[in-house]
């Protein structure tokens, strides 16, 4: 018989520090989280950088590889359920892809920064208690909102409305499906992997 | 301070996820200064012990019964006065520099910046890391590593070292290396000692009592002189008559950018019914040789060659085994990495077992039972919905074999099968593989384990330098 | 494969001597004057002025400089052509606002190479924890963390091999390398998390998780140099600020 017996979560013993209180385990893995990601990015780039290039050019193509850059903000948060995770793993990721050479430099890190603080007010706005479904939705759609914010005020000002609306459209679906929907979808893998046991994720269920 | 006293009585441990209780009824007395080896089966609670007296066992992850103090007090209380080394250098190295490394628990007390320094300096001294402060940690060898973390444990002068499994992962050099810088430690005395090792008979010369955590519950003190049961070797098979099938010619790899080369030009043989391993010390290449061998990176210089053999079937059998598609690599040449998890693809034992013969064209039902037939004959047939990455370590092992047998290759390449393993596990895997040294396959093993070379090789190639063994 | 992951540069260059804080309260008021401009001179003035200091970041030939940022680059061109091809101005006035934009992009990501170039991460916590008081254990365990940078490239590496020598690769299919990636990364996290938490515990079993003030061994002084780097970047920009207004051409975002 499996080893694993899993406990049901009610009969959970009460932590003696307060449990909103980052342990350095959620520290660390938050972080890791979003070195992880950064390595991730490092190599993809590498697959896309001829390729990326003319992405620029079209830049709907770039739709899926914004739901990805977006996972470590929605992602940390459902692992580590600490208040500030997501906003800290999307900026670790950022420094990691900077210090790794990426060309764009300080935008990566206005992009990290800015883009984790609004899928961070996606769990703020349910109070950081809850970890499911709508908050990850809503935490994609934010960061997804800020990523074409950021992007028309940057690269495509002078675009038309009717432009500037598809295109908004596309990354806020692009990051809803891939960063919420799979971020989801990622937290139960790790969790069936055994590799969450350290915190309530990989115990219980949503 | 002074050197720690731990006592424990009818102490015991159950973790929060799991039904059985970890450690039970332990009674144990530790003098201020004594050295201790604890040894036992796999799974009979000694990291649990080990991680109660660091301290790290925190209320929430499980119920204790029976009393556990170090100096009189709870772990949890005393932890500035136990200093723990674990087994993986990578995972307990926490700063870019050496001397940034050590300092970080003389850091963490609180020491003003004038104070930590010469202590750093002295932890230097006291293991022999003669390195300096600057160098860079991602730099050091795997003994060298494990050399500035214990550096780091004893930085802040503890009572209590406590070593869990600190050889593990380091080839005999590394391996050495680290316990003379125990023995260097501890030579005053100042500390008390608790050590957890798979190579008991290495440290039997630096300890004082040997004492056997039983898995039913419990202790036994071992007499002095004791000595552990010999590792078993299963019977050799005489080889048969052998076909080549494999080979490397001047084979030779050098990384993009790096002016030395990784891997010298090589020769190497794998035939039919036979057992090459690999050996040689850490930077001479084996790891890259098993990768030429396995068909996953071509050489830079030199050729690796298929014999017919094991060509037969391919549409274009004037390649090398590098340039063919991975499907029909893999029920010609099986590979088995260092690490198990990074060969996992599923979420499902079974579904691991089935996934090479399904890539390489067998149909769904006949690869089902494939599977079926190899978790019986691993003794997982109840781990078959199992994720593969919840199985224990030997379970993982003897799965990551499997599944490269699964696709019945006439070439098996194993990088350190034995890596990580304790007695027990290892004893499993060397059957193992001992089953597959039949007629037909060739085995070509990486690894500094000289037990595994004298259990199962039957040629040795030191790197360049060949020589037939059975 | 090891020059990238040396996160940091491997001899101090000149702009290593400047303090990190300073360089980032730099970079926050260049960013700002940056995103507030629309015009084609302030911008120009100031990826100007940071193109003096490339050198200070031991950046010296063109080769080199081109290597770091040609795909930054070839955005700059693309969004200076995107611009012109969907946007709703034409002719010369869409070519010289396309040209602003990339202007801008360059001039605002320029900074960060720059910092990157010349900062060892150890200094920047450091600093961090210091001068502006980020808290220590998030400085040091996001630290923690980036030392498993190469180690985690290397098993990428890994992963890799050990999905071919599975009977998985990628052939043609798009859809296919997709999906590969996308079992290697999953496998990389794994690895990744389970080794995060033993660095955890680790580091709690050597105090890092205790109530204690932490003291800094190294420690991070702030200078007359780095007071003086502050001042000239805001001297910088509000020259290029007053050229852009003399010449007509300034008009902010909220203006």
């Amino acid at each position: 018989m499996a080893e694993q017996a899993v406990r049901s979560s009610s009969e959970a013993v009460v932590p003696p520090r307060g449990a909103a209180r980052w342990r350095t385990v959620d520290i660390v893995v938050t972080a890791v989280l979003g070195v992880a990601f950064g390595v991730v990015f490092w190599a993809w780039n590498l697959l896309w950088a001829a390729v990326g290039t003319a992405f620029v050019a079209f830049p709907p193509g770039q739709a899926f590889m914004y739901g990805v850059w977006l996972l470590p903000a929605v992602l940390a948060p459902l692992v580590v359920r600490k208040a500030g995770a997501g906003l800290f793993a999307e900026l670790i990721a950022a420094i990691v892809s900077a210090l790794l050479g990426s060309a764009w430099g300080s935008i990566v890190l206005l992009y990290g920064l800015l883009q984790g603080a609004a899928g961070e007010a996606g769990y703020a706005a349910f109070g950081w208690r809850r970890y499911g479904w709508p908050q990850a939705v809503l935490s994609a759609a934010l960061a997804g909102g800020m990523a074409a914010f950021l992007d028309l005020y940057n690269y495509y000002p002078d675009w038309t409305a009717g432009w500037k609306t598809t295109y908004t459209a596309l990354i806020v679906v692009s990051t809803v499906v891939v960063a919420g929907v799979g971020g989801m979808a990622l937290t139960r893998a790790l969790a069936a992997s055994g590799a969450l046991s350290s915190f309530a994720s990989g115990r219980t269920r949503v | 301070m002074g050197p720690s006293r731990v006592r424990l009585a009818g102490w015991g441990f159950r973790h929060a996820s799991r039904r059985a209780w970890a450690v039970r009824d332990v009674d144990l007395e530790i003098e201020p200064g004594e050295r201790m080896l604890l040894t036992g089966a796999s799974g009979s609670g000694k990291s649990t012990l080990l991680r109660a007296l660091g301290g790290l066992l925190v209320p929430e992850s499980g119920d204790a019964e029976g009393v556990l103090t170090v100096d009189g007090g709870l772990p949890d209380r005393r932890r500035h006065r136990v200093g723990m080394v674990f087994q993986d250098p990578d995972s307990q190295l926490v700063m870019t520099r050496s001397g940034d490394d050590v300092a970080f628990g003389l850091e963490n007390a609180g020491l003003p910046p004038e104070r930590i320094w010469p202590a750093v300096d002295a932890a230097l001294d006291a293991v022999g890391f003669d390195l300096g402060r600057d160098r860079p940690t991602a730099a050091l060898s795997g003994g060298q590593k494990q050399r500035l973390v214990l550096a780091g444990a004893l930085a802040p002068r503890p009572g209590l070292l406590v070593l869990d499994e600190p050889t593990a992962q380091l080839d005999p050099g590394g391996a050495d290396l680290v316990r003379s810088a125990v023995a260097r430690a501890v030579g005053d005395r100042a500390a008390t000692l608790v050590v957890v090792d798979h190579d008991v008979e290495a440290w039997l010369p630096l300890v004082d009592r040997v004492v056997e955590l039983l898995p039913s519950g419990g202790v036994v003190e071992h007499a002095p002189g004791w000595a552990p049961a010999p590792l078993r070797f299963p019977s050799r098979r005489p080889s048969a008559p052998a076909e080549l099938l494999l080979t490397a010619e001047r084979a030779g790899y050098t990384h993009r950018g790096s002016s030395a080369p990784a891997l010298c030009p090589t020769d190497a043989a794998l035939s039919a019914g036979r057992t090459l391993a690999v050996t040689g010390p850490n930077g001479s290449g084996k790891s890259t040789l098993a990768l030429l061998l396995a068909g996953l990176r071509p050489p830079t210089t030199g050729r690796v060659v298929a014999a017919p053999p094991l060509t037969a079937g391919l549409r274009n059998p004037a390649r090398p085994p590098s340039r063919w598609r991975a499907a029909d690599l893999v029920d010609r040449i099986g590979t088995v990495f260092q690490q198990p998890e990074h060969q996992f693809l599923t979420g499902r034992v079974r579904d691991e077992l089935s996934l090479g013969p399904l890539r390489s064209g067998t149909g769904a039902t006949a690869a089902g039972r494939l599977a079926d037939e190899l978790l019986e004959r691993l003794g997982l047939s109840s781990l078959g919905d199992a994720n593969p990455f919840t199985l224990s370590g030997g379970q993982q092992r003897r799965l990551s074999v499997a599944t490269a047998l699964a696709t019945r290759p006439r070439v098996l390449v194993l990088d350190e099968p034995t890596f990580g393993q304790d007695r027990d596990t290892w004893a499993e895997l060397v059957a193992l593989l001992a089953e597959q040294q039949d007629g037909e396959r060739a085995l070509c093993l990486v690894t500094h384990d000289a037990a595994v070379v004298a259990a199962l090789a039957d040629d040795v190639l030191h790197l360049g330098v060949p020589a037939a063994v059975g | 494969m090891s020059t990238p992951f040396a996160l940091g540069p491997a001899r101090p260059v000149p702009l290593s001597a400047i303090n990190p804080v300073a360089q980032l309260s730099a970079i926050a008021v260049l960013t700002v004057v940056l995103l507030v401009s629309r015009d084609l001179v302030a911008p120009s003035l100031l990826l100007g002025a940071e193109l003096t200091l490339l050198p200070a970041a031991g950046l010296t030939s063109p080769g080199q400089v081109l290597r770091r940022i040609w795909p930054l680059l070839a955005s700059a061109a693309g969004v200076a052509w995107v611009n012109v091809a969907f946007g709703s101005l034409s002719g010369a006035e869409a070519w010289i606002s396309g040209a602003t934009w990339g202007v801008r992009v360059l001039a605002l990501a320029l900074p960060g190479i720059l910092l990157v170039a010349g900062t060892d991460p150890v200094r920047l916590a450091d600093a961090l924890t210091i001068h502006w008081r980020v808290p220590t254990r998030f400085a040091y365990g996001a630290l923690a963390a980036l030392r498993l940078v190469p180690l985690l490239a290397a098993e990428w590496e890994t992963i890799r091999l050990a999905r071919r020598a599975r009977g998985v690769d990628a052939g043609a299919s798009p859809v296919a390398h997709v999906r590969l990636l996308g079992s290697t990364a999953f496998a990389l996290l794994v690895g990744a998390i389970r080794r995060g938490t033993r660095l955890a515990t680790a580091m709690d079993a050597r105090g890092f998780d205790s109530d204690v003030p932490r003291t800094n061994a190294r420690g991070s002084v702030l200078r007359r140099r780095d007071v003086v780097f502050v001042v000239a970047a805001v001297a910088v920009c509000v020259a290029a600020v007053t050229v852009s207004v003399l010449l007509g051409a300034w008009h902010p975002v909220l203006g």
